[in-house]
Parts: structure tokens; C-alpha cells; sequence
């Protein structure tokens, strides 16, 4: 069936709205507005306002509350607008969900789910569009997802919603218009990175709304002969690192694609894997294609030239052959 | 910085494949140090270098086939700043699979990023040598000795004297004399005739040398070449060194070690290249005499042939004794037959006092 990530993502959350009491979404705008991105259209009408909930503008206050009800035995879906307001519910995603199993002695534990979209690339300029996928990545006791595909938007939330500790789901802004094919039946699998295109001569790595670059990238390295491998890490924590080392153990080199800035960037942490535990596999240095270390520019040509681009990792990818 | 080139390692020489570099970047060499190995047509030859220095660079890779006159390496004289030698770049994998493989990394060439060795390039390196062993040895060398031969029929006007030489003194003082050596030390014959050809030589220097650019230039020593045959067919003549100032047992040593070495294949360049005369002696197996062609550019090859118990009138009687006869194939460019006859006497005369030898 062909859809719309946006569509697949609502069908996710129709799903478990249906599928269980305990479920109700929580969020700026999700209700009467129908979500900033058009996500929750039309399920306050379906589940009415006890289980779609407007909520005030404090991300502290919302996600603190979303923390209370999943402690009080709900499965609260929280949306975070974008990724650029979770910085205002930091202390309570990193403070106190990701730590309350730990802090409590393992009597508690904080089964709550957070979506909220990230990434650059529609001209909303530097505070609007951070990727700091990293961030929460960086955090034991979190997961963290990123579905890239329709599939992914479609399977990833109902294992996170039955996970007994906190998700977090980046659901990057540039895909809501994208469309594909959903199979039947979808994968609901949160633990694995996933080969989206098998390759031989160089592995791409890579997550979120990177992923159509790099399928874009292979493209056209295919045009010249590079038979480019496609890896989808799908989890960033914890990161599937028997996908990632059985990739480049069979393509020898790697690509790591990641919207984030470089330094500290999600693609150093694989770089850094991958030379802990495959380092003699390797046939060339790694390379990476990140975000420029600036503030996200406003004008269109100057956000294009700061993110990643297929011309990038064609490039990259080039630079390790020869 | 000096260029170090590749050696013309004879007449019959104009380029050369390296098998092998025995130096790194980095490592300081003396001259005469044997450096390369390098495959001529008629051997593999080690190369030895003329500086004193630090190698800088490597040039020529292995399985390049270069022309003579190539530069090969540069060195840096003793106390120039020396670049630091990096080590070569190989990704892991290519490193695991040459330790896998037991290649030297050190010796094949990069072709990934940076020029680093990848796999591919161990790889490729690994079956190399198999491929590389299919030059017909036996072809080359005949192509190189035809070569070298045609030359030398071509442009030398060659003369040829002959003269028979009593032998009996000269074998009585090295039977004397072995007696007092072990088995192993002791010297033969050919050793002894070979010394009195250098020591001759002294007197005649305008056979000792090359024929070069329509003059003669003498050698800048006695480095006789000796002929020496092949058990697979042809043959070289690589030179020892100084012969006229080597000791009758050294002398023996240096011979046995070069017949050694040349029938396994392993010369060196300055052995192949210095020459200055040519001996070629055909021992027991062979004939009377022997008319050689003189290796260009020398200018004289001096020939033994079998010796055997002749009639030999001396002081008023007839008696058997072992004679051998000597031949010159002199260069009628650079020497007369009058010189080369008195050259042959000369040697005659100091085969008749072994003592001095």
C-alpha cells in the first residue's frame, strides 16, 4: 500500500489509541490544530480530548507531566514540537526519566514515549533546525529512534510504547511528504540497524532524514560503477553495531552520513566504533559527511551548501577508492 | 642529493627490471653496498651503490622495467637533512592480509587514497611473483649473448697470436705448495694462470682497459673478467677485482666464491660492469686452443686451452711435460700484434717463476 510517512505515522498512533486505554497523546498544538505537522489530524475528533490533550507552552511542564502519568501507570505519548524545544525539557528527559529506574532502586521505571521532529532543510532557519539526535543518544537509559522509511513510521511506535523505559523518536521534518510503500506485514523492531541496499564497494551509514541523500548518493555512484552498500541505523541508542561491523567488514570502507554537526556528531561515535572493532578490516581511512560548524543559514542556497548533500558523499565516498 | 641510476652492467645491457630494493627510506648506505636486485637477461645482479648517504626516496617499484641511466633512488649525502622517512601508508586490511599472505607491504606499490597499499594491491603482489617467473632466462641470455657477440664482430678488428707455455714448473711449485694446504685451500691451476695474466698485465696497459668513443682508456685496475659457463647454456665473465694484487689463496677463494654465485644467479653490478680484460680457459674437458671474442668494450681476451704432457725440448733435451696453450685476441684498434706477442711472451716467462705468483 503506497503512503505518506505523515499518513503512516497518524495510522501508528490511531493504532494505539485504539489498541490501548492507557494510551493518550500529549502536546503543543496535537489537538484542534491537528499537530504542527499535520500529524494527529483528525484523532481528537476520533478519541476525543481526555486522549488527544492540548497543552500549554512549557516543554518542562508537558513532558514533567507526561513522566507523572507513565509513573501513574498511563502510556503517554508526548509530541515535542521539534527537537529545538526539547532543549526546555532536557532536565526532565535526562534528569529524571532516563535515570528514574535507577534513582528508584529499579522500582520505578518510566514508560513513556516522546516524539519530535528535528533537521534543517525547509528555510526556518538556526534555531529551528537543529539535529541533536546526539544529544539524547548520548544518554544510558534512553532509546532512541529515528524512523527513515514509511515502514519505520508505520512499526516503531507500538514496540516503544510496549518498552517499559523511555523512548525517544526523531521523526525528521523533511520526510512528513515522503511516500512509499508500506509492506505488509511491517517490521516492529526497535533493536536493529537495517541494509536498505546491499552494496560492495563502500558502506553508507546513516539515520533520519539523511537516508533519501544517501539513496540519492548511491544512485549516482552506481553511474560510475561503485556498487555503494546503504545502512539505515534506524536505533541510535543503542546502536546495532553487528550490522554496522558486518557491513564494513564486507565493504572495507565507510561513509557515515549525519545531519549533525561534526565534532561530538552520532557519525564520530560510529566512526569510533568501527575502529574499536573492525579495525583491520578496513581498506581506507573512514570519512564522514556532516553538517557545516555553523549556525544553520536562513537563505535557501546557503542551508543547502551547510547540510549534507549527495554531491557530498559521492564525493566522500570517491575520496576512499582512490 | 645524489641520483642513484640504474648501472649499465655490460655492454650487452640497456635496461634492467628491479626485483627487489634492500634498502628503505631512511636507512644509510656505504658505498659499494649492495642496494637492488635487478634482473638483466643474463642474471639477477645486485646492485651496489657509489655513494656514501641516507636513502631518501625510492624511485623505481619493484617489477618496473627501467632503461639504463634510470634514476632509481636519491640519497642524501652523510649530514644532509634527510626528509623523515614516513612509513608507507596501508590501510589495516591490506596490513593483515600482507602478514596473511606474507608480503612486504614495504615493496608494493599504493593505489588507494593517498597512495596507500589497499588489499587489491597485496593481492595483486601476492600472485605476481608466479607470473614474473616466465621470462625464458635461457632465451634472454642467448638474445644478450648474440647481441654482444654481433657487436664485437662488427666493429672489433680482433687479431690472434697463440703460444704454447710450459707448465711444468708451475705445477711442480703448486703441487709444493698445496701439499702444505688443506684440502679445501688448496689452489688449482686456473688460478695460477689467471694471476700471471694480471701480473703481466702491469707492463701492458694498453690491453687492460675499453675501447670507448674512438679512443683508448685504461683501466683503472686489473679486474679480469673470467668466463665463466652456465650449466643451462651460455655464459658470464664477471670480474675480479684487483687480481694482480691478490694473494695466490685469496685469489683461489675470490674464484671459487664468483663461479659460485654466478651459476646460482647472484652477481653483483660492479662485477658485471668492471672488467677490464677477459680470461677464458677452457680446463681439462676442452680443446688446444681457444680464439675468443673480445667483450666489448675491452680491448684483449687472453685464452687457456687443455693442458696436456707435450714434447718439450729444453736445455739440449727432449722430455714430456705438461704445456698449455695461451692465445690473445687482441683489439687491432687499441694494440698491435707486435704488442700483443710480446704480451704473450711476457706471460710465458712469468709462468716459468711461480714463486713470484
Amino acid at each position: 500500500m503506497k503512503t505518506s510517512y505523515r499518513e503512516a505515522m497518524r495510522a501508528a498512533l490511531r493504532e494505539a489509541l485504539a489498541a490501548d486505554p492507557r494510551v493518550f497523546l500529549m502536546g503543543e498544538d496535537v489537538g484542534k490544530y491537528g499537530g504542527s505537522y499535520a500529524v494527529s489530524k483528525g484523532l481528537l475528533e476520533e478519541f476525543g480530548p481526555e486522549r488527544v490533550r492540548d497543552t500549554p507552552l512549557s516543554e518542562l511542564a508537558f513532558v514533567g507531566a507526561g513522566i507523572g502519568a507513565a509513573l501513574g501507570g498511563m502510556r503517554p505519548i508526548v509530541e515535542v514540537m521539534t527537537v529545538n524545544f526539547s532543549l526546555l525539557a532536557l532536565d526532565q528527559i535526562v534528569n529524571t526519566a532516563s535515570l528514574y529506574r535507577h534513582m528508584s532502586g529499579g522500582q520505578f521505571s518510566v514508560p513513556l514515549v516522546i516524539r519530535m521532529a528535528t533537521g534543517a532543510g525547509r528555510q526556518i532557519a538556526a534555531q529551528h533546525s537543529h539535529s541533536l539526535e546526539n544529544w539524547y543518544a548520548h544518554v544510558p537509559g534512553l532509546k532512541v529512534l529515528a524512523p527513515a522509511t514509511v515502514e519505520d513510521a508505520r512499526g516503531m511506535l507500538a514496540p516503544a510504547l510496549a518498552d517499559p523505559d523511555p523512548v525517544v523518536i526523531f521523526e525528521h521534518a523533511q520526510l512528513y511528504n515522503m511516500e512509499g510503500e508500506l509492506p505488509e506485514p511491517w517490521t516492529r523492531d526497535i533493536r536493529s540497524a537495517a541494509v536498505r541496499k546491499q552494496g560492495s564497494a563502500v558502506s553508507l551509514i546513516t539515520y533520519g532524514g539523511s537516508l533519501p541523500k544517501t539513496f540519492a548518493a548511491a544512485e549516482l555512484l552506481a553511474k560510475d560503477g561503485i556498487d555503494a552498500e546503504v545502512v539505515d541505523l534506524r536505533v541510535l541508542r543503542p546502536l546495532d553495531d553487528a550490522t554496522i561491523m558486518a557491513s564494513v567488514a564486507k565493504c572495507r570502507r565507510a561513509v557515515i552520513i549525519d545531519e549533525g554537526w561534526k565534532t561530538g556528531s552520532l557519525a564520530a561515535e560510529v566512526m569510533a566504533r568501527i575502529v574499536e572493532q573492525a579495525f583491520y578490516e578496513l581498506d581506507a581511512p573512514l570519512a564522514r559527511v556532516c553538517s557545516e560548524e555553523v549556525p544553520m543559514p536562513y537563505a535557501r542556497h546557503m542551508e543547502e551548501a551547510a547540510l549534507p548533500q549527495p554531491a557530498k558523499i559521492v564525493a566522500a565516498a570517491k575520496g576512499l577508492l582512490r | 642529493m645524489t641520483d642513484f641510476k640504474l648501472p649499465s652492467l655490460g655492454a650487452d645491457m640497456d635496461q634492467g627490471k628491479l626485483l627487489e630494493w634492500k634498502v628503505k627510506p631512511g636507512d644509510a648506505v656505504r658505498r659499494g653496498q649492495v642496494v637492488a636486485l635487478v634482473d638483466t637477461s643474463k642474471a639477477a645482479v645486485e646492485v651496489e651503490i657509489w655513494h656514501d648517504g641516507v636513502v631518501q626516496e625510492l624511485i623505481t617499484k619493484p617489477g618496473e622495467t627501467i632503461p639504463v641511466g634510470t634514476v632509481m633512488a636519491r640519497l642524501a649525502a652523510p649530514g644532509e637533512a634527510v626528509a623523515t622517512a614516513l612509513r608507507r601508508p596501508a590501510s589495516p586490511a591490506a596490513r593483515k592480509r600482507a602478514h596473511e599472505l606474507d608480503v612486504d607491504i614495504e615493496k608494493v606499490a599504493g593505489t588507494g587514497p593517498h597512495g596507500a597499499v589497499t588489499l587489491e594491491d597485496i593481492d595483486k603482489a601476492a600472485v605476481k611473483p608466479a607470473a614474473a617467473a616466465a621470462p625464458d632466462r635461457q632465451a634472454e641470455m642467448r638474445k644478450a649473448i648474440a647481441a654482444a657477440m654481433s657487436r664485437s664482430k662488427r666493429e672489433i678488428p680482433h687479431y690472434y697470436l697463440s703460444e704454447a707455455i710450459p707448465l711444468h714448473r708451475a705445477l711442480d711449485h703448486l703441487a709444493r705448495a698445496n701439499a702444505a694446504r688443506p684440502v679445501t685451500g688448496r689452489v688449482l691451476i686456473g688460478a695460477l694462470q689467471l694471476k700471471a695474466v694480471a701480473l703481466t698485465l702491469r707492463q701492458f696497459p694498453d690491453l687492460n682497459g675499453f675501447w670507448r668513443d674512438g679512443a683508448f682508456r685504461s683501466g683503472a685496475g686489473i679486474h679480469v673478467g673470467v668466463a665463466i659457463s652456465l650449466r643451462q647454456g651460455g655464459l658470464v665473465a664477471p670480474a675480479i677485482h684487483d687480481v694482480d694484487r691478490l694473494g695466490l689463496e685469496e685469489l683461489m677463494r675470490a674464484l671459487a666464491d664468483l663461479v659460485k654465485r654466478a651459476r646460482a644467479g647472484s652477481l653483483r653490478s660492479s662485477e658485471m660492469s668492471d672488467p677490464t680484460i677477459t680470461v677464458t680457459a677452457l680446463g681439462e674437458q676442452g680443446v688446444e686452443a681457444v680464439f675468443g671474442v673480445i667483450y666489448p668494450p675491452q680491448v684483449a681476451l687472453v685464452g687457456f686451452g687443455r693442458i696436456a704432457e707435450r714434447a718439450l725440448a729444453e736445455d739440449g733435451a727432449l722430455r714430456a711435460a705438461p704445456v698449455v696453450t695461451a692465445t690473445l685476441s687482441g683489439d687491432h684498434r687499441a694494440s698491435d700484434g707486435h704488442r700483443g706477442a710480446r704480451f704473450l711472451a711476457a706471460l710465458r716467462e712469468q709462468l716459468q717463476r711461480p714463486e713470484e705468483l
